[in-house]
């Protein structure tokens, strides 16, 4: 059954390869007869481009390859991952450390590879956690989470982690007005307008190890951030924020925050709001969130509570923020590649404004102002409009682009994709998709460099598109070739979590650069053992150390005796192998947390709360050699106050049979 | 039985319209350390069953030990090696080491520990002691010197002085 299965597959390729092969080019926009070739990938061949997608409330960031749509890794994030022993290793759940104490699970809406002069670098990829306030960034050379800050004075960070053209600042702006941390919490929910703040946070990156500080907030009128994009060349040096719920309402906000015609976006003069800081004019407000950095010397991560920080009050100090209106609750705020255009989409517009940075900044010396709100200059709106684009679809949300002239707009109660002319605004194409777009990428597609030879939808529906999977269904990717005139989708394929934004790059720009192991040399976690002669098993107290050292095909020691009831077993175990993809895995029946997923060189640490008396097998996780399955061994656990002696071994076999007890 | 004719003549009619395909996606540009190797090794004929394959091609041993270097080696051994060998004629999960410098060169011995996947390929002694030991030794990424010192412990384990 399953041959034949995979010969018809492989005749239907082969049929599209060979009409591919012997028809002109350029064969027309549906789902034609060469979409299969175009996304084809051979087996053991690489994908051109990796496409790094938000997990959604699965927490987890992924990575795809394009235009293959192959599930390349899911990288454990702002959630416990048992599979990986991320949140459950005693070196990993620090991470997931919060103010709020361990939290294990969050929303990861948006990934932002790291630029440098606004072109993709592929240092970095940050993301954000839209539930409990925090941005994490994943260094590229390992693909792991390598720092996680949490952040005060917000609820829901949603507009996030946009970045800077030269990753100066990832940027965090609240979804949720709250009281300040530092204010009195505890008033009535309906006392909005008095008492609820809107924070937008800078976080400076280090420049040359990505390491990131809360630089700065700024304090705004209390009204949900949605969405942000940071200026780009000529207008380097802005961030534009897209705002709604300038209703302030508190309830319902469906319908209470749907009154006002136009909400905004908020430009921030950013370079402003450093001269203010330098000045010292910031203020400092106690607060606590907690900054956690994975060391990968030691492979174990330290979680710090911090007690400060300063902010900007936007009332105040001048010429720092402005508003622009923007039509009907405003999603999407993006920036094109030269700078000039600040695309804003109304999720509730049947048309798209785009705003002109030079007309902001003339708008602003001309001070042609239509107001203030909360004490903040209201640009005209006709005074920063570029122009619109008329009738595009119904829904806009989010926009990319190709660096040739061209945007590229989801539309999501409409569900099409529509391609459009920056200069001219008028829509040049339209294509459907299934359903109920999202976010596009474009590899690059909001850097200064767009690498446009693709534009990915996501969606939110999927209804009809795959086999049913009782009543949660698929979330799905549609990759659409762009290199020609029209788009052509080519592919589509499932994802996990629910995609929101994702960005992709070259492959070139990050797989040389690819950890393939740790050096056990340069190995500093306190527990590694360097060697089996360096193995031990050490009680303190209640507590017990097992060193252990894992290799195909053994761990050492192999046998333990001595463990009694109520104790706490912490297994401290290097893998001493130092070779590409061979991890070790160690799990222990009835441990209450996960599997420990060992790379090579490093030293990972499960903690085991022993409670039972009897004898507790303990194996190798991940297939590691033709002896995988022979990688086990047994602990013995005796009553609490036995005085069975604390021993172990490997290798050692009962001296006679009737020796053994 | 007819899908399969069907792919014939359509692989037929593939290779007779393509010509050559696009040359870029054959080249993979991410460059394995083992495909270097292979060329190398493909490059040179002349293949010599008691050096191996590897880079190391001669290897001058002076006939007293290097106290010192035996010193690093047998750090070297701790970390790296001990898990799976001892250092008497003993297998554990590979050959004990008692004897093994009596039994193959220091070219062959460096060219295993250093590029064992490719050796396990190729070489006929590396693989009958595959078949005995059925465990592909690791590759654990020593440097020249670690080879060349595990080979001076190796020596000083075999009685040098």
């Amino acid at each position: 059954m399953k041959h034949s299965k995979y010969l018809t597959l492989a005749s239907a390729v082969a049929l599209v390869v060979g009409v591919n092969a012997c028809k002109p080019k350029n064969a027309g926009n549906a789902v034609t007869g060469d979409a299969a070739s175009k996304a084809y990938v051979a087996p053991g061949k690489f994908d051109e481009f990796y496409n790094f997608l938000s997990g959604g409330f699965s927490g987890q960031m992924s990575v795809y390859g394009l235009p293959s749509g192959r599930l390349l890794r899911v990288i454990p994030v702002f959630s416990v991952d048992p599979e990986k022993g991320y949140g459950y290793s005693e070196e990993t759940k620090p991470m997931l450390n919060t103010s709020h104490g361990f939290v294990p699970w969050d929303d990861l809406h948006h990934p932002e590879l790291s630029q440098t002069n606004g072109e993709v670098d592929g240092r970095w990829i940050f993301g954000n956690a839209n539930n409990t306030p925090r941005v994490a960034r994943i260094d590229l050379a390992t693909f792991r989470t390598a720092e996680i800050i949490e952040l005060p004075n917000s609820g829901g960070n949603h507009s996030s982690p946009f970045i800077t053209q030269n990753t100066e600042y990832v940027v965090a702006g609240t979804r949720f007005s709250v009281p300040a941390d530092n204010a009195n919490g505890d008033v009535p929910i309906n006392t909005y307008k008095q008492n609820f703040k809107g924070h937008i946070s800078f976080i400076s990156v280090g420049k040359e190890d990505g390491k990131m500080d809360l630089a700065f907030q700024i304090e705004c009128p209390g009204v949900n951030f949605d969405l942000s994009h940071a200026g780009k060349d000529k207008s380097h040096g802005w961030f534009f924020f897209s705002c709604y719920n300038t209703e302030q309402a508190n309830t319902l906000l469906e319908v209470n925050a749907s009154q006002r015609d136009k909400d905004f976006i908020m430009a921030v003069n950013w370079k402003k709001a450093e001269e203010y800081l330098k000045a010292g004019k910031g203020k400092k407000q106690s607060v606590r969130y907690a900054h956690n950095v994975y060391n990968e010397k030691t492979h174990t991560a330290t979680s710090e509570i911090r007690t400060e920080v300063t902010v900007l009050d936007a009332k105040e100090l001048k010429d720092m923020c402005y508003f622009i209106p923007c039509p009907k609750s405003p999603h999407g705020c993006d920036v094109d590649p030269t700078g000039e255009y600040i695309v804003g989409s109304g999720k509730l517009a049947a048309l798209i404004p785009v705003f002109s940075f030079d007309k902001i900044q003339k708008a602003i010396a001309d001070k042609a102002f239509e107001g203030d709100f909360e004490g903040i200059p209201v640009i005209k709106y006709d005074a920063a409009l570029y122009g619109e684009v008329k009738k595009p679809g119904l829904g806009p949300l989010h926009t990319e682009f190709d660096g040739k002239g061209n945007a590229y707009t989801s539309f999501f109660v409409s569900s099409e994709v529509v391609k459009w002319n920056i200069k001219d605004l008028k829509v040049v194409d339209r294509a459907p998709t299934y359903y109920s777009v999202g976010h596009l990428c474009v590899p690059g597609g909001d850097s200064r460099k767009p690498n446009a030879k693709y534009v990915i939808a996501y969606n939110k529906i999927t209804k009809d598109r795959y086999l049913p999977t009782g009543p949660e269904l698929a979330q799905s990717a549609q990759l659409y070739d762009i290199s020609g005139d029209k788009m052509q989708l080519i592919l589509d394929f499932p994802t996990i979590g629910e995609p929101h934004y994702a960005q992709a790059c070259a492959a070139d720009i990050i797989k040389n650069r690819s950890v393939k192991f740790y050096k056990i040399d340069e190995n500093a976690n306190p527990y590694a053992s360097k060697g089996e002669a360096t193995t031990k098993v050490e009680r303190k107290g209640k507590e017990v150390h097992v060193y252990m050292t894992a290799i195909r095909s053994h761990f050492a020691p192999d046998n333990i005796e001595g463990i009694k009831v109520g104790d706490e077993v912490y297994f401290h175990v290097t893998n001493l192998e130092q070779d590409w993809d061979v991890p070790h895995g160690f799990a222990i029946k009835g441990a209450s947390n996960a599997e420990l997923l060992i790379m090579p060189g490093e030293t990972q640490t499960l903690k085991w709360n022993v409670e039972k008396v009897g004898m507790y097998p303990m194996y190798c996780t991940d297939f590691c050699s033709a002896l995988h399955q022979e990688m086990q061994g047994y602990v013995r656990v005796s009553p609490a106050g036995s005085n069975t002696p604390l021993t172990f071994s490997t290798g050692k076999t009962a001296p006679e049979p009737a020796a053994a007890q | 039985m007819k899908k399969l004719l069907l792919l014939g003549i359509i692989g037929i009619s593939v290779a007779a319209c393509g010509g050559g395909g696009n040359k870029e996606e054959e080249k993979n540009p991410y460059q394995m350390e083992g495909a270097t190797k292979e060329a190398e090794a493909a490059a040179n004929p002349s293949y010599d069953p008691e050096r191996g394959v590897g880079k190391f091609t001669k290897v001058d041993v002076p006939a007293a030990l290097d106290k010192a270097m035996a010193g690093n080696g047998k750090k070297a051994y701790e970390v790296k090696c001990s898990s799976c060998h001892k250092l008497t004629d003993e297998k554990l999960v590979g050959p004990g080491w008692k004897g093994v410098t009596s039994r193959y060169k220091a070219e062959w011995i460096m060219n295993f520990v250093t590029n064992p996947d490719e050796m396990l390929d190729k070489d006929p002694k590396a693989q009958a002691q595959l078949e005995i030991c059925l465990v592909r030794m690791p590759n654990q990424n020593l440097s020249d010197d670690d080879a060349r010192a595990l080979y001076e412990f190796m020596r000083e384990n075999d009685g040098v002085k």
